[in-house]
């Protein structure tokens, strides 16, 4: 356990018993990050990295759509404690960094006294709530690339602040790679990439210019996005209003990333 | 200027109109301030509740075996040790306190438990066998009322019809007419004090119970009848309380912690969690209301026709006494001739409804001010310029019939409302667009909308209910003891008690004690916004008569007229020249020695008598009225359906503003709980099961959430009658402010939406099509 | 089968021994119910609520959901601790008395502490920036006005202390 804040909640409702408990928060080691690669373009960040940290301006420059997100977690005490690591064990179908890690085709390392193992971030989160730890196995890094372009995070909720998203999305941009990647969160057991979507920005986004893409292609982005979403009816919100929601999100992020408007950062 | 005027501006200390300091700051600031939830006794056990799983079922059998043969655990006990009456009940004595043969509503309670620690009541409760049978829970209200009991007291708990004026009106053809059916759904008061309490037996058959509660002495009635003990026996204390808003009206853990104590001969202890609160006490009543206003082209209102049904859940808690005021104030603050209106609050197998600030007020104002601006569009009127048209004033006759003697400043309020410049800027800052720290909307994704509202109800209780506060002042070497026991639950009655010895005693050294059964009568409940006029009244009363004892006193030993003495600043002085004529020696005491032998005043203080409604819902009723207004500025993102609150703007009905500082923060509070109510706030209830029992799916304004609340007015006219000739001034903000919202998401999006909370899916999934047409 | 829990935790500047808890007991509950310290309150306990903030190694966290025992021999701060030796009241807890954003005071310690937190970081904080900072601490009674207001206050005291 590191930050607690998911765990703890069960704890506190006695619908999980506690036997033996290793406080990782306590490790430095997973606390951190570094850039790897020839280029430094793959950001290190260790599993217990706070969303306070991620917000931070040195990390949000990195990956402004992961600051954005963290900055919506919860309250400010939770960011202090809740972790990237403990975001992705959990593996709730509405946490908030997994949309993002998806649109960053994130991977997760995995240490155990077997060795280290990483796995793609869909193959990490693989349910709701369930995730692909063996027991022994420790969540310790998360790599994800750092992308020279706009990125955007948006998540609905009905109350401005502390609120569980009824529905989310993340827009990262790659423009030397000329690829847009959209992920979206609380319509689906787990993170979903919006595949055709993405296709259809690849070829009709201007990556040199970043000028606004034509209305139809914006609304057939919004369309294909919203059928990627897979929601359901609960108390937070209706399937409908779900993928009417995302198809605005997407509407929104295709025209912020491509306006020039610069990325919102933390 | 006369002399006594000079003197009595010299005097220092609280007194009434200024911002004094809580008695009760520090310790609350410092963390030492005790909460029921904060009670601990050395050898104390631990309390817990089995809850019903099922809105309806029937019990066939409990097997508390295995949770007695666990480890630490003390009792277990059912509806058979129930000793005394078997049920309790604000007005009707309805409701279980062990539910033994029936469940009528999720989360009724069935079985206690003490045991050593919370961790072990935990599995205690989880080890009881109960044989449930569940039944199909009757959900609708609609259907309440014809289908088969629930109850052997019947499925309508109360039907009142209010019938003003002349009826013939309802055929007349030369008048405009608009209908419309409004819904409000079921608000929670979601004080963040949980229902807690202490119960120490005194090991001779008596209970000494620690709780918060909003009335002690109603609560220790209603406890030593199901206890089977005389009041004697059952003393009841008040700890500290965490916020009311009339979810502490009805008993929640009172009974089975004396149970436990007196079972266990240990001091027992009970804490709810917040899932446990959401199902311990009774919400607001959900409101289905069909409504048609008739005016003349002019705008003059002729007849106002309204059909209310509200869901009380369960048991009836007072229900009785909310439908009987949402039916007198369903017209709203307007002079309407003609006036037709029935109120049915029904029982289901839904969590009891009850008590909620504003009491059956708040849904009818969200409606008729929902009717009010759909008339002015059909009539082409501007809305504020409607309202005024037809505003009440002192003189006019209510729909119930009686007469306004007092203050009402409605037109007053609305003027003042609707004039007082905004203060709000664009949304350029996206935290302060709909979203939030969301980032979903862009300054072009949002429009901005505007609306006023203006609401009323009674203060105090009504019907003919003999109301009643006592208080005791002691004055003993200059400190002036206060014995009261009304509930503060954060409204400031302790620091309005200082400020009320300050004034009329020129006292500033005041202890107030403990608040016990045992110690003094009844100060009726914090509620109904009418602890300032009974028990300021009582309290002032009390020290007004000893003040007359004390100057009485000393004239007698020093033989001067009574009517050369003031009291001021701990000093008895005789006026220079007095006005008697007579020779003395100028009198200068201090109060500490003339108080070597204590004066004392006991009073009990009421208010002028009510009259019941009769089968016509008419008859003074009720001894006085404040009114409210609010206006709303909103922005909204209409793709999106969010909604942030811009600014509130209110003006309201004060009498007399007694502490500032506490003015604004009732203004402020009620305000945040109507914003609730208007988008954000519902308990959802789908076959009688609550969804979201928690704070992360009930959810109440954040500071992100709530903007600054703006007072255009506190408009002071004295109310005859009332001490100081202050109004209670707790309800009307939680009154006007979810209609002014409302009507501002209105204007904002030029949708119906006639039902509150307005959920993001009403706004940007809207069908469109009215609900009713407007002739 | 229940196995207890000793430990130590350093509590306002104190070492606390806590003896024979039980595994699972939160932060909050061992403060409360082992300690005394009864100023950090239980509204909510999951986290959604704030009146259970306490400072963590100098960082606010909800501290129902701190693991008591894995805040062994971490600085721990509650309201408790929030005043100085020397003076009896805080700036915060002093502005928010004087601001009248006391009423029912159940918010009232998750909000200095929160507050008290802020003001160390940002002694100039703009309205948006104070909205946000104690977004996670839900006040029912006040309709945060008059919070808003103490915040100002304790803003003003605060920088005019660092002057001195």
């Amino acid at each position: 356990m590191a930050g607690g804040t998911d765990l703890m909640v069960e704890v506190n409702r006695g619908t999980r018993l506690v036997g033996n408990v290793v406080a990782v928060d306590r490790v430095p080691e997973l606390r951190g990050w570094s850039l790897e690669g020839d280029r430094s373009d793959v950001l290190r960040l260790g599993a217990g990295t706070t969303c306070a940290d991620l917000a931070e301006p040195s990390l949000a420059k990195l990956v402004p759509a992961l600051a954005q997100a963290a900055r919506t977690v919860g309250s400010p005490q939770i960011r202090n404690a809740a972790t990237l690591g403990g975001n992705l064990a959990t593996a709730s179908p509405a946490g908030d960094t997994l949309p993002v890690l998806a649109a960053l085709d994130a991977e997760v390392e995995l240490r155990s006294s077997a060795g280290t193992r990483r796995l793609p971030l869909d193959e990490f989160v693989v349910g709701v709530k369930v995730n692909a730890l063996v027991p022994g196995e420790l969540i310790t890094a998360i790599r994800v690339p750092v992308l020279n372009g706009p990125q955007e995070f948006l998540k609905v909720g009905t109350r401005n602040a502390m609120v569980i998203a009824v529905t989310s999305l993340a827009l990262v941009v790659d423009r030397p790679g000329r690829t847009v990647r959209v992920a979206l969160g609380s319509v689906a057991p787990v993170p979903v990439r919006a595949i055709e979507a993405e296709v259809l920005a690849a070829e009709r986004c201007d990556f040199d210019g970043m000028s606004v893409p034509p209305d139809e292609v914006v609304e057939r982005f919004a369309i294909l996005t919203a059928d990627a979403a897979r929601p359901i009816d609960d108390h937070r919100g209706s399937a409908a209003y779900r993928r009417h929601a995302v198809s605005v999100l997407a509407r929104r992020a295709i025209r912020r990333a491509f306006s020039g408007v610069p990325s919102v950062a933390a | 200027m006369t002399t006594l005027e000079a003197v009595s501006r010299t005097a220092t200390g609280p007194r009434i109109g200024e911002s004094a300091p809580r008695p009760d700051g520090v310790p609350k600031v410092t963390g030492s301030f005790a909460f029921s939830s904060d009670l601990h006794h050395d050898r104390m056990l631990w309390g817990g509740t089995l809850r019903s799983p099922h809105a309806a079922a029937r019990i066939r059998g409990i097997d508390v075996g295995p949770a007695l043969a666990l480890a630490g655990v003390h009792a277990v006990l059912t509806h058979e040790d129930v000793p005394g009456s078997p049920t309790y009940g604000l007005i009707h004595r309805d409701q279980p306190v062990l539910a033994s043969d029936v469940v009528r509503y999720e989360g009724e309670p069935v079985v206690v438990v003490a045991a050593d620690h919370p961790d072990m009541v935990r599995r205690a409760l989880a080890a009881i066998e109960v044989d449930w049978e569940p039944t199909e829970p009757l959900v609708d209200p609609e259907l309440a009322a014809d289908a088969a009991p629930i109850h052997p007291d019947g499925n309508v708990i109360r039907r009142v019809h209010l019938r003003h004026g002349d009826q013939t009106a309802a055929d007349r053809q030369d008048l405009v007419s608009v209908e419309g059916t409004y819904e409000v759904g079921m608000q929670d008061q979601a004080f963040l004090g949980p229902e807690s309490g202490l119960a120490v037996p005194d090991g001779d058959g008596g209970i000494d119970l620690y709780v918060a509660t909003q009335w002690l002495h109603e609560d220790r009635d209603q406890v030593a009848a199901c206890l089977g003990l005389p009041d004697d026996k059952v003393r009841l204390t008040l700890a500290g309380v965490g916020g009311a808003f009339g979810a502490r009206e009805d008993l929640s853990l009172h009974v089975h912690l004396c149970l436990l104590a007196l079972r266990t001969g240990r001091p027992v202890k009970m804490s709810y969690g917040r899932e446990e609160s959401f199902h311990g006490h009774v919400h607001r009543h959900p409101a289905r209301m069909h409504y048609r206003h008739l005016a003349t082209t002019e705008g003059d209102l002729v007849r106002v026709e309204a059909r209310l049904l509200l869901d009380g859940g369960a048991y009836a808690s007072s229900s009785s006494a909310v439908i009987s005021n949402a039916t007198c104030f369903a017209v709203g603050p307007y002079r309407v001739p003609s006036v037709e209106v029935e109120g049915v609050v029904v029982r289901t197998d839904n969590p009891p409804c009850g008590a909620m600030r504003g009491f059956g007020a708040v849904q009818t104002c969200f409606a008729h001010e929902a009717q009010m601006d759909r008339l002015a569009v059909t009539l082409g009127m501007d809305p504020v310029d409607l309202r005024l048209r037809n505003a009440l004033e002192p003189g006019d006759r209510l729909p119930t019939g009686q007469v306004i003697t007092g203050t009402l400043p409605v037109a007053e309020v609305l003027r003042a409302c609707a004039g007082h410049p905004s203060a709000a800027v664009g949304p350029d800052d996206p935290m302060a667009r709909p979203g939030g720290a969301g980032r979903t909307a862009d300054v072009d994704d949002v429009v901005r909308g505007e609306a006023v509202a203006v609401g009323f109800k009674n203060l105090m209780f009504s019907e003919g209910f003999d109301d009643s506060s006592s208080a005791r002042c002691v004055l003993h070497r200059g400190v002036a003891t206060i014995t009261c026991a009304c509930a503060e639950v954060g409204q400031g009655f302790v620091t309005l008690v200082h400020q009320i010895v300050g004034e009329v005693l020129g006292v500033d050294e005041v202890v107030l004690a403990p608040v016990a059964t045992t110690s003094i009568g009844s100060a009726g409940s914090t509620s109904a916004s009418r602890q300032t006029w009974m028990s300021g009244g009582a309290v002032q009363m009390a020290c007004e008569s000893v003040r007359r004892e004390l100057l009485a006193r000393v004239a007698a030993t020093h033989d001067v007229p009574v009517h050369d003495l003031v009291l001021v600043d701990g000093r008895i002085f005789s006026l220079p020249g007095g006005g008697s004529g007579d020779d003395y020696l100028p009198i200068d005491l201090s109060l500490d020695e003339v108080t070597a032998e204590a004066v004392e005043a006991d009073v009990v203080h009421r208010h002028a008598p009510t009259l019941p409604l009769d089968a016509d819902g008419q008859g003074d009723a009720h001894v006085s009225f404040s009114v409210s207004a609010h206006r709303a500025i909103v922005d909204v993102d209409p793709d999106l359906g969010l909604v942030k609150v811009v600014e509130l703007t209110t003006a309201q009905d004060v009498g007399r503003v007694l502490h500032p500082l506490q003015v604004l923060g009732q203004l402020e509070g009620g305000a945040a709980q109507g914003l609730g109510l208007a988008v954000m706030e519902e308990v959802q209830v789908t076959d009688g099961r609550i969804r979201n029992a928690s704070f992360t799916d009930y959810l109440i304004p954040t500071a992100l959430d709530m903007p600054p609340v703006e007072i255009a007015a506190l408009i002071e006219q004295p109310e005859p009658g009332a001490p100081f000739g202050a109004k209670g001034i707790g309800e009307p903000p939680a009154i006007s402010s979810t209609a002014a919202v409302a009507g501002a998401l209105r204007d904002a999006t030029g949708l119906d939406l006639p039902r509150v909370p307005v959920r993001p899916d009403d706004i940007c999934l809207a069908s469109g099509s009215a609900l009713d047409e407007a002739d | 089968m229940t196995t207890s829990e000793d430990f130590s935790l350093v509590v306002n500047g104190s070492h606390r021994s806590v003896v024979d808890a039980l595994p699972g007991e939160s932060l909050l509950f061992v403060l409360r119910e082992r300690l005394g310290l009864i100023g950090s309150k239980n509204a909510c306990e999951e986290g959604e609520c704030g009146s259970c903030t306490v400072r963590l190694d100098g960082e606010t966290v909800c501290s129902c959901l701190v693991l008591a025992a894995a805040a062994a021999d971490r600085e721990v701060v509650t309201i408790e601790g929030l005043a100085s030796e020397e003076a009896v009241l805080s700036d915060v807890q002093q502005a928010f008395l004087d601001a009248g954003a006391v009423q029912c005071g159940f918010c009232t310690p998750g909000l200095l502490m929160a507050v008290d937190a802020l003001l160390d970081t940002d002694d100039e904080p703009d309205e948006l920036t104070v909205r946000e900072a104690i977004s996670g601490n839900l006040c029912r009674c006040t309709g945060y006005g008059r919070i808003l207001d103490a915040v100002d206050r304790a803003a003003s005291a605060r920088r005019t202390q660092v002057t001195l």
